[in-house]
């Protein structure tokens, strides 16, 4: 671990002076005109350049800021270079912006997910920034022959008030860069910030507004070819023989290759392929479990009652709790599997050769899928390169990098560069879901209302805890039981934005409500009243910060009017996930027997907000993505095979769907604690508690439109 | 194969492809126009939404045989400058998330703009309803066509 407040040797940063623009612009989208697509890949600047940082700024005062992270929307190309442009005084409209190529000896954890970029790249960022100006500093006040402390920085220059002597950072750059620098390099007063806090647009905005190929199935080369896979249709069975005869016949079709489950269909154009590879006569047979939806809501229901789960957590005595409650409350509560659907669908260029590979793609785990792909091919990492793309959606899908893998290996068999393209289908069909889960909780209360018990048992398909055992309630309440159980299938499943907590959430904020109630409390005070008695009588590990949480209860209850408002139901949530509180409040109205959300407040404190329009975009985003999926999400199997595989069978929400959303921010000065992901979590709960209000009807299972309260003649059977 | 003449972005193009391609996969595996996205393939989603004429069309089933001599707008044609209204409310209210959806989403409001300069709420909501936003942008997207409708 380094010191916060020095630059590690890991992330020791030199500017390097570079005339002019000609290095970075190295590469342009093909042309309009242009015949035959071909796309110049960027150079590999990062080698070039032949040091390890961040930045570099050119004589013309341009500065250029790497941003090391996959961008799939959670704005990290603006946030992270605000950061350390902040702490260099840059002039923003001079920075630019460049999406580093995977680099582990230049950068650190180069992924997206778990809502930890800023968090942990906070300090290294404002090092960065830092380190520079204070380079360029010592540059000028050498230069003028002044002790460095007389300059001061603003907007790109160095001044020296007493002469009113002003250099701008470009002028500097070449004298700053040979400069050795101190190991301890002071850090801004959150107070001075001029750019961290405020409302930065989006560095591409103008590249995604014009429709410039940023994404990896934007990417074309000379020579490249085009692939599509026939992946066995259902979980649970495996080829058995293939017929490709008529689709090799096909125009524009170069070959059709057989590798472990995969029949690669590889041709000219995306289209031909996509022609292609519906002639082609596949046989599968079966290879494992080929499971339904329907034996996974029966195996649940048999597995709640499993004597063989697996504890997470035990306080106190539990069985006793419950023996001796005044009242028990006991509730079951389901959500099905999801499939991610990033608007852009998997893809991956690869490139490999003797000698090296080159990968060029979406993905949120770069240095996993090379560290993949070099097992694969037995090609040591070295010799791999990993070229980031913008992705169009990640939501975690591009956390695994099998399709990484499929590009890969088809080249390697056809010894070509080729681009692999996924259909929508392909997506929806492909796994790595949301696991479908189920939990029953139980509540004990004594003849005060008192929560004296708690029990949760999880079980899920694929996922091994399905529990947050030191999350909230644990530790406000004497005796409690946590355990899962799951169930391995075929079926493969994955990380799905904020992982567990997506569907845990809505259980246990929709329990919690039913217990406050139970025993005669507002949900709210509930709430409190347990933070407090974790807070004075702590029970075992507690994983969450008892004062955030108390904090955005109070600030949400106030910003939404809580119990003062008439004519509208509201429905109160709270959620520690990653390292960041949300608490939300949903407001619902009838339409006769049918209740309409209209509007969620939220209050979120995620530490320093770094853009307040890529923070409100993560909330507002997020709120959206809770609710549509809750609302709608839900994807089944018949006989290991998905059922829904495209747009029009399964439900994103859309426009006229999406509630009015109000967010907050607690302003509280300590470091970033993430984003890309606590503010969805809790949606779930507060809607499902809003509707219970107005309705009296509890929300049982997702998706809620297939909830009696929504959908009278589809009641569950259980 | 047979050969097509087209009119994009006021410009011409001849293309030699099967009459049964989608003027989505002419414009980027044969043009190199790729701001036009594919993400569903079957009319859902809006990713790949470009202008007939006037009118809003879904690129990926819209067979190249069918368009004649229709003009078509593609995201990169819509102004020369990237300074259309629509682009510049797109820009100013921070729209863009991951960015994949909103060339189509431009054009499907651009198309909405040409015939109805000044829509109603309800008007933009019933037109942009039909497009898909995964990063779930649609305050923002909302926002930007209300604005770039006092701008027209």
């Amino acid at each position: 671990m380094t010191t916060l407040n020095k630059t590690s040797r890991r992330d020791f940063l030199k500017i390097t002076s570079i005339s002019g623009s000609g290095l970075l612009l190295g590469f342009s989208w093909f042309s309009v005109d242009a015949e035959t697509p071909v796309i110049m890949t960027r150079a590999n600047f990062a080698g070039e350049l032949g040091f390890n940082s961040y930045l570099s700024i050119a004589t013309d005062g341009t500065i250029t800021i790497f941003s090391p992270n996959p961008e799939l929307g959670q704005n990290i190309m603006t946030s992270f270079p605000m950061i350390v442009a902040e702490e260099l005084d840059a002039d923003w409209s001079k920075v630019k912006v460049v999406q580093a190529p995977l680099d582990t000896v230049k950068f650190d954890r180069q992924l997206t997910g778990g809502s930890g970029a800023i968090p942990h790249s906070w300090k290294r960022l404002r090092n960065a920034g830092a380190s520079a100006r204070y380079l360029l500093v010592a540059a000028a006040a050498n230069r003028w022959k002044v002790g460095s402390e007389e300059c001061i920085t603003s907007n790109g220059f160095v001044i020296h008030e007493k002469s009113g002597k002003k250099l701008g950072y470009g002028e500097l750059a070449e004298e700053a860069s040979k400069i050795t620098l101190p190991a301890d390099i002071p850090l801004k007063n959150r107070k001075d910030f001029k750019i961290i806090g405020t409302s930065v647009r989006n560095i591409e905005n103008k590249n995604i507004i014009t429709g410039k190929g940023m994404f990896g199935l934007d990417f074309y080369r000379k020579g490249m070819v085009f692939a599509m896979i026939q992946r066995p249709p259902a979980f649970g069975t495996k080829i058995k023989s293939v017929d490709a005869a008529a689709a090799k016949a096909m125009p524009g079709i170069i070959d059709v290759v057989t590798f472990k489950n995969n029949v690669a269909v590889v041709g000219k154009s995306t289209w031909e392929i996509m022609k292609a590879r519906k002639a082609v006569k596949i046989e599968y047979e079966k290879d494992g479990n080929m499971e339904s939806t329907a034996e996974h809501d029966q195996l649940f229901v048999s597995l709640l009652n499993s004597g063989d789960a697996k504890v997470r957590r035990k306080d106190g005595d539990p069985e006793a709790a419950f023996k001796n409650a005044a009242k028990v409350i006991k509730s079951e509560f389901q959500c099905p599997f999801l499939p991610h659907n990033p608007m852009e669908p998997m893809n991956f260029f690869a490139d490999v050769r003797p000698d090296r590979v080159e990968l060029i793609g979406p993905t949120q785990t770069p240095a996993a899928a090379r560290a993949a792909t070099a097992k694969l091919l037995g090609i040591p990492e070295d010799k791999i390169s990993v070229e980031i793309t913008r992705l169009g959606g990640g939501f975690g899908r591009r956390l695994k990098f099998d399709f990484v893998l499929e590009a890969a290996e088809l080249s390697s068999i056809i010894k070509k560069p080729v681009k692999l393209i996924w259909l929508r289908e392909d997506d929806m069909m492909g796994g790595s879901y949301r696991p479908a889960v189920r939990y029953r909780f139980e509540a004990a209360l004594d003849a005060q209302g008192n929560l004296i018990g708690y029990k949760l048992r999880g079980v899920g398909i694929n996922v091994n805890n399905s529990t947050r055992e030191n999350n909230f309630p644990a530790g406000a309440v004497d005796n409690l039981l946590i355990d899962s159980v799951e169930h391995i299938s075929p079926i493969t499943t994955g990380a799905w934005r904020a992982p567990v907590t997506n569907f845990l959430a809505f259980a246990e904020q929709s329990f919690i409500d039913e217990v406050a109630l139970a025993a005669g409390k507002d949900p709210v005070q509930f709430r409190l009243e347990l933070l407090q008695k974790a807070r004075k009588n702590p029970v075992g590990t507690i994983s969450y910060n008892i004062d955030r949480m108390e904090t955005v209860i109070k600030q949400a209850a106030e910003k939404s009017g809580w119990g003062t408002k008439k004519g509208v139901s509201q429905g109160f949530s709270v959620y520690f996930s990653h390292a960041s509180y949300v608490a939300q409040v949903c407001e619902v109205v009838m339409n006769g027997a049918k209740p309409v959300v209209k509007k969620v407040y939220a209050v979120s404190d995620c530490g320093e907000v770094v853009n307040k329009s890529g923070a409100l975009q993560q909330v507002m985003g997020a709120i959206v993505d809770g609710y549509g999926h809750a609302m709608y999400g839900s994807l089944t199997f018949k006989d290991g095979e998905p059922e829904q595989k495209n747009f029009d069978e399964y439900r994103i929400i859309r426009m006229k769907e999406i509630p009015e959303i109000e967010a907050y921010f607690v302003d509280n000065g300590i470091d970033p604690t993430g984003l890309g992901e606590p503010a969805l979590p809790p949606t779930g709960g507060a809607v499902a508690n809003a509707i219970f209000k107005a309705t009296g009807m509890r929300l049982r299972n997702q998706p809620f439109k297939d909830e009696p309260v929504f959908n009278p003649k589809r009641a569950k059977g259980f | 194969m047979a050969i097509f003449n087209l009119h994009i972005n006021g410009k011409e193009f001849r293309v030699d492809v099967a009459p049964d391609t989608p003027l989505l996969w002419v414009l980027r595996d044969h043009l190199g126009l790729v701001g036009t996205k594919f993400s569903c393939g079957i009319a859902e989603c809006g990713a790949c939404t470009v202008l007939l004429g006037d009118n809003a069309i879904r690129s990926c089933v819209y067979p190249i045989s069918k368009i004649k001599a229709s003009k078509i707008t593609t995201i990169e044609g819509l102004s020369e400058k990237g300074d259309h209204p629509l682009q510049k409310a797109w820009d100013e209210v921070d729209v863009p998330q991951c960015g994949y959806c909103q060339a189509g989403q431009i054009m499907t409001a651009a198309a909405l703009l040409r015939q109805n300069p000044k829509p109603s709420d309800q008007e933009i909501e019933d037109t942009m309803h039909d497009n898909l936003c995964r990063c779930g942008a649609y305050h923002r997207i909302r926002e930007a066509v209300k604005l770039a409708s006092t701008k027209i």
